[in-house]
């Protein structure tokens, strides 16, 4: 009896700690509704409280700016710290910029003798660098999405890649007002996805006592509505596992989609 | 020449009057405070009309930094204007003719707008409402709104009164 309870107490701890442990990563951009053609600044990091640098930068490589017109923007000034990761970007379109930051690859773990290996690439690096037969082979194909949006302007239509676990906005991500209801569909692989559960943190994290967080789930369509309480920087995020993997050692697939929204007051 | 006055005289007094007489429009009166503040810039002032929905009946006056500045152009900072630039500041290329012009100092500043006269279009009779909003750099923002029917039955004063950036805001209603 007694040790069932320590077990059930150990595990308990172990699903707390799993979940304080989940850094989220994410991205700032100084501006997301300008007047005129302008700089803008970028920070980007990997944190527990939203928007507060206090664990790592986030690794930014994979970076691309996509302009109103479809063409890519290179980032300046990038630059990465102990805390943080920033570049610039000249916005000189009318329109709405797309910031995203997509990860795309297979994960493995397996054991050579006794001892366990890890592996992460791409599906063609797969093929050839992780041994089909290996021990205790486990594989499963993930793809992240991290976006921000900023709008010079009147905001423009954003178009979806019709890969992993996107975000189709019916309001336009840079035309969000307090207290206003606004809505979105979620996609994966450019179909609507019932029954995500999406989770909308403000920043500011520090100067309250709770997270605060709103969660919602998408309907039948994939689409969700949710009035933002008050104006600041919110973090959205939604996690989607299916079994579509594209290589076939692999059993299951691991979608994630993140944004930072800026919502004005009134 | 006798027999030209007599026949052209008439119709120009009517063309004249007549115009005059038909000539509905409004005049808007907006005040801008004095402020006891270190450091006063002046405010950036957007005024506009809106329907029941609160889409935008027409634009009427948009006052921002025309020169360029140390800081940039003053189009950039025409985004501060909130409600206007989402009510369709952002869809005008500034500047825009008969609707734009220089920042104003602290004082009363009066506008006339004249029905059928761009910018003031023929409005369907309805429930509409004059917007004033200011916003100002290191200093706040403000929306004032003045309810009005239109047509009006006749000459009508109308007034609100706004608490920082924004002083008495009045509108008299020509029929």
């Amino acid at each position: 009896m007694q040790r069932t309870f320590k077990l059930l107490a150990l595990a308990a701890a172990l699903a707390v700690s799993t979940a304080a442990q989940a850094h989220s990563y994410w991205m700032v951009p100084s501006s997301t509704v300008l007047s005129s053609p302008q700089w803008i600044t970028v920070d980007a990091a990997v944190s527990n409280d939203m928007f507060h640098f206090n664990h790592r930068p986030l690794a930014i490589e994979p970076l691309v700016i996509v302009a109103p017109d479809g063409s890519k923007v290179a980032p300046a000034n990038v630059s990465k710290g102990e805390l943080r990761s920033t570049f610039d970007v000249k916005l000189e379109q009318k329109g709405t910029y797309r910031l995203e930051l997509v990860r795309a690859g297979i994960r493995a773990n397996w054991k050579e003798g006794d001892k366990p290996k890890r592996w992460m690439g791409t599906a063609e690096a797969f093929a050839k660098e992780v041994p089909a037969d290996a021990p205790d082979l486990q594989v499963s194909e993930t793809i992240s999405r991290l976006e921000s949006f900023v709008s010079v302007g009147a905001p423009s239509a954003l178009k979806v890649s019709g890969k992993g676990l996107e975000l189709q906005p019916i309001t336009h991500p840079n035309d969000l007002i307090a207290a206003e209801k606004a809505s979105f569909q979620f996609l994966v692989d450019g179909k609507p996805a019932a029954g995500v559960e999406v989770t909308l943190v403000r920043g500011e994290r520090r100067y309250r006592n709770a997270q605060d967080e709103i969660k919602v789930t998408t309907d039948k369509d994939g689409k969700f509505a949710v009035a933002f309480p008050q104006a600041g920087m919110y973090w959205l995020d939604a996690d989607v596992q299916d079994d579509k993997v594209s290589v076939k050692a692999a059993k299951q697939r691991s979608l994630a989609y993140t944004a930072t929204l800026e919502v004005l007051p009134q | 020449m006798q027999k030209w006055l007599p026949a052209t005289l008439p119709a120009l007094i009517s063309a004249t009057w007549g115009g005059q007489a038909f000539a509905a429009g409004i005049d808007v009166k907006v005040e801008i405070p004095r402020l006891n503040v270190a450091e006063y810039h002046r405010p950036y002032v957007a005024v506009w009309l809106e329907r029941p929905d609160q889409s935008t009946a027409t634009h009427l006056a948009v006052w921002y930094q025309q020169s360029d500045g140390p800081e940039g152009k003053g189009t950039k900072w025409l985004k501060d204007l909130r409600q206007w630039w989402r009510k369709g500041g952002r869809e005008l290329n500034m500047p825009f003719d008969g609707v734009s012009g220089a920042t104003k100092p602290a004082g009363e500043h009066g506008l006339s707008f004249t029905e059928g006269k761009a910018p003031f279009a023929k409005l369907p009779a309805g429930d509409y409402q004059l917007v004033v909003e200011a916003a100002r750099e290191v200093g706040g923002r403000e929306l004032v709104r003045v309810p009005f029917t239109w047509p009006p039955k006749g000459a009508q004063s109308l007034k609100a009164e706004g608490k920082e950036e924004l002083g008495a805001v009045s509108l008299q209603l020509k029929p």
